[in-house]
């Protein structure tokens, strides 16, 4: 696994992603469409799986709420509101979020009125929308599988096959089969990150790359390693999507939609790492690095810093228990390896032996430990697949959550930025209405105007993030009790399973012995 | 009280003379004439071999002491003593030096050597096995082994020697016994060249032969187990560090999610606990059957080798008489010809004793072999049948843990 430590999982990629696309307006109708999405987890809905859409998203409204839809406006003060804050301003274009238009785009959403009242009406909405259950009932499977490669050489790669299966319908059909390539898991990722982590949610990490691993696969090095390394990979794809899908607002997303239907998708060549965004990526990283060091916040709620605090810890401990997991699986391959050894050892011990009973004895104890060094292998599977893996894919979802509190704190730094340049204007009139120059303190004015709406728009992006990212912490949470729960029984399971089976070689293997005379 | 085996040997008393060790027992070690000896076909073992066990080794200052506990034959009693391990040195001395023809053709059965206190790379190596266990356990099997199969052997159990070790409540080892020329002679410089020497019959030829091969994959065999039970320790201490890291990952807060995953990851770290403990029993008992059982195995094919070299050795000694008595001068004539008389007729009693020792040797190691087989399968049956009704009650524990529905991990684990 440290051989894939690689230039970071792209949830801080795809913050960068998010600045160099907003110019797209396509951009903030999604953005519009998921802010408004509110977060279904509530704990006194504990009856009910938590997967449920409460949203009814399949186009026409069942839903009475009367908001002021003026999306004009919104989109207008969005416009220069992101504006303000982003430093470099060529979008990827193969990176642009797909048009949202597609019939199961939610249209009569609720708008979110960036005026006092709207605020008020849209938390009651939030919380009506929790309570309706008319919504589809989360039915979702997803599988990666065949693994195919395709092309030769060095621009070689691995192809595989997506399949779902939903009763949901938010979706056209309720099977697809479509082929994608690991660029293309990378292209959705940046895309989702790109549309909300800025607007607090938890956006699944896809999985790492790794030069070294696929350049195996790619000279066609046929060997266990490659075999393996492509495996790991199809699984943690799996994982991937499950997990995005399983985000009640990721998976309306229409790129989630598009990429689980669309027989084509247009090539992600910005995950590449050695493209032009890719450097750039590596350049914003570093940037964000300086600010988030610079931007020293008023942290009101005591919430956040004790959340914080206890992801930090969460993230050393799982840590520490991946590299646990990891020595386990290394010794336990070791065990296979030398039970092997043994039956061989055994087995010619057995054949030279010129007493029959015991020569067939030994023979069988061969056959035996050879079982038992399947069972290892079997076991020393289930050891990584279920533990350690799933130990890696919560570090890496840390690292999101982690860059969702990031995100926080710098709208935070923009409200505050704009209060302090609201500040200056109001001198600024102050002084010029004592200059007497009546133009400019017009503009002046307007100017003061528009500032007042940016800064009572980032105090409710503030609050608005620190209040999905509330719902988003409460969701992961309880994901993580049923994810690790879920895990643990496969592998409890698993070891009763070895156990029953080591049960019966004995008891076969008993009479074998008993039997020399 | 002191016994010393002077070079002529006669039993010679030395200082005082202690008859409580055989009261009520056979006359005193007095004179006794090598015939007499030899005529004493009388069961001077006064205990039944397969009562004798090494029960417990006990650290005594430097060395080890082992308490050796038998049963009196007439049923009265047993007897306790205590011996370290030169005592068990003197009795193997004591074999080598018993009388009567062919001795050399007796398969001794093998004494382990002498462990250091802290086990070191260099025992590891060398007793591999029997310094594995916990407390010595596997060491002290090996001694009881040895001390059954002599007190079962047909020639050896005679020797007044054992009777000695067993019963008498003085340790012996502080006696001044001749060291045999006897033992390990295949190490000496120029045995590697008699071990090849071919062999004037089919028969022994075949066996040497044989004994060959197996020495070579049994030793290979207990290698190969000895790095599965090693690497079964290491699985056990990896064990025990997943589960204590696991056992740390307490969440402070309590609101029902962070109590959950908490509960969590206790349970699981008692889990991986029993994952622990379980690789300890199984490695433990591994190393203390199977792993025994490849020991000994090794061990006493050494021993019929070394019995096979002497022979050897004898059949070369005899060849070279039966060569200088041919060439020998009418003058050394009658000289040369009685030492080659004398070569043939021990080689003649080598080689008779030898065909018996080798039946009972074969039928003892499959013996052995077998007990091993058997008491590891029943051994490892019991584990895994213990760790499948744990780990089912921790499943099914797991199973309902913190109010979560089964319905729910039926959906999450569609993962």
């Amino acid at each position: 696994m440290a051989a894939d430590m690689e230039p970071p999982p792209l949830g801080y990629a795809g913050q960068t992603e998010f600045r160099e696309v907003e110019d797209g307006e396509d951009l903030f109708v999604s953005t519009v469409t998921t802010l408004e999405y509110p977060e279904p987890s509530s704990p006194e809905q504990a009856s009910i799986p938590a997967e449920d859409i409460r949203i009814n998203s399949n186009g026409p409204k069942q839903r009475d709420i009367s908001f002021d839809d003026d999306p004009e406006d919104l989109f207008g003060e969005a416009t220069e509101e992101v504006s303000l804050d982003s430093p470099e301003r060529e979008p990827i274009l193969s990176d642009g979020p797909s048009p949202a238009i597609t019939p199961v785009t939610p249209t009569a959403m609720l708008t979110p009125r960036m005026d006092l009242g709207a605020a008020e009406m849209f938390e009651r909405a939030l919380d009506e929308i929790e309570e309706d259950t008319s919504g589809d009932t989360f039915d979702i499977h997803i599988a990666v599988s065949d693994p195919e490669k395709v092309g030769d050489g060095m621009n070689a790669y691995m192809g595989y096959k997506v399949t779902m299966k939903t009763s949901m319908t938010i979706f056209n059909k309720n099977e697809t089969t479509v082929r994608r390539r690991f660029s293309d898991f990378l292209g959705l990722h940046s895309k989702l990150a790109s549309k909300y982590l800025h607007i607090g949610y938890i956006v699944p990490p896809a999985p790492e790359k790794s030069i070294v691993g696929m350049t195996k696969v790619k000279v066609g090095k046929e060997d266990l390693s490659s075999a393996e390394f492509v495996e790991k990979r199809r699984s943690a794809l799996e994982r991937y999507l499950m997990r995005t899908v399983k985000h009640p607002g990721l998976l309306k997303d229409p790129d989630v939609i598009m990429f689980l239907e669309s027989s084509e998708l247009p090539r992600a060549v910005s995950t590449q790492a050695l493209s032009g965004a890719g450097i750039l990526r590596m350049v914003n990283k570093a940037a964000d690095a300086v600010n988030k060091m610079t931007i020293k916040m008023n942290e009101s709620d005591a919430w956040f810093e004790e959340k914080n605090q206890q992801f930090e810890n969460l993230d050393l401990q799982l840590r520490k228990l991946h590299a646990s997991v990891e020595s386990l699986v290394i010794h336990r391959k070791e065990l296979s390896v030398n039970t092997a050894s043994f039956a061989k050892s055994a087995a010619m011990l057995g054949n030279s032996e010129d007493h029959t009973a015991l020569s067939r004895a030994l023979s069988q104890l061969a056959e035996v430990e050879e079982k038992i060094d399947q069972l290892h292998q079997d076991q020393a599977y289930a050891d990584f697949y279920l533990f350690s893996e799933l130990l890696g894919d919560y570090v890496r979802l840390i690292t999101a959550v982690k860059s969702v509190f990031d995100q926080r704190m710098k709208t935070w730094s923009k409200w505050q930025d704009t209060q302090l340049l609201l500040q200056k204007k109001r001198e600024a009139v102050a002084k010029l209405e004592l200059a007497n120059k009546p133009d400019k303190l017009q503009q002046a004015k307007d100017e003061i105007k528009e500032l007042e709406g940016k800064v009572k728009q980032g105090e409710k992006d503030f609050e608005l993030i620190s209040k999905t990212i509330r719902k988003e912490v409460s969701r992961f949470e309880k994901e993580r009790v049923k994810d690790f729960k879920a895990v643990i029984i496969k592998y409890l399971e698993s070891l009763v399973q070895t156990q029953q089976q080591l049960i019966k070689y004995w008891e076969a293997f008993l009479p074998e012995a008993k039997a020399i005379v | 009280m002191k016994l010393c085996f002077g070079s002529s040997r006669k039993i010679i008393w030395s200082g005082r003379r202690d008859i409580s060790f055989t009261r009520g027992k056979q006359p005193p070690m007095a004179v006794q004439s090598k015939s007499e000896q030899e005529e004493d076909r009388e069961g001077l073992l006064s205990v039944s071999s397969h009562t004798i066990h090494v029960t417990e080794a006990v650290r005594d200052g430097d060395g080890l002491t082992f308490i050796v506990i038998s049963q009196k034959l007439s049923g009265s009693g047993e007897y306790h003593v205590a011996r370290t391990h030169e005592d068990f040195e003197w009795l193997h001395q004591c074999l080598f030096n018993q009388e009567g023809p062919g001795i050399l053709g007796v398969i001794f059965p093998p004494l382990p050597a002498k462990p250091s206190l802290n086990t070191s790379t260099k025992d590891l190596k060398q007793l591999g096995f029997l310094v594995m266990g916990k407390d010595w356990h596997t060491y002290c099997l090996a001694l009881e082994t040895y001390l059954q199969q002599v007190a079962a052997h047909t020639r050896l159990s005679k020797n007044k020697c054992l009777e000695q070790f067993l019963t008498s409540s003085e340790a012996p080892g502080c006696q001044r016994v001749k060291k045999s020329l006897f033992n390990r002679l295949s190490q000496a410089m120029d045995g590697l060249r008699k071990e090849g020497h071919k062999d004037v019959d089919g028969f022994f030829q075949s066996e040497r032969d044989t004994n060959f091969t197996h020495i070579g994959y049994s030793k290979i065999a207990t290698e190969r187990f000895m790095d599965v039970v090693l690497t079964e320790q290491k699985m056990s201490v990896a064990c025990g560090h997943l589960s204590t890291c696991l056992h740390l990952c307490i969440e402070q807060k309590d609101d029902t999610a962070s109590l959950a995953f908490t509960k969590i990851c206790v349970k699981l770290s008692e889990v991986i606990d029993l994952m622990k403990k379980n690789f300890e029993s199984v490695a433990e008992k591994d190393l203390s059957s199977l792993g025994f059982g490849l020991d000994l195995q090794t061990r006493y094919q050494e021993a019929e080798k070394e019995m096979l070299y002497r022979r050897t050795c004898k059949l070369v000694e005899m060849e070279a008489a039966s060569r200088n008595a041919e060439r020998a001068k009418p003058v050394k004539k009658a000289a040369m010809d009685a030492l080659k008389v004398k070569s043939e007729k021990e080689f003649a009693a080598i080689s008779a004793v030898a065909k018996q020792e080798i039946a009972w040797f074969h039928a003892v190691r499959v013996k052995l072999l077998r007990q091993a087989l058997i008491l590891w399968c029943e051994k490892q049956l019991e584990v895994a049948r213990d760790a499948s009704t744990r780990y089912s009650q921790h499943l099914e524990a797991f199973k309902t843990l913190g109010g979560l529905t089964l319905q729910d991990s039926h959906v999450a684990s569609e993962n």
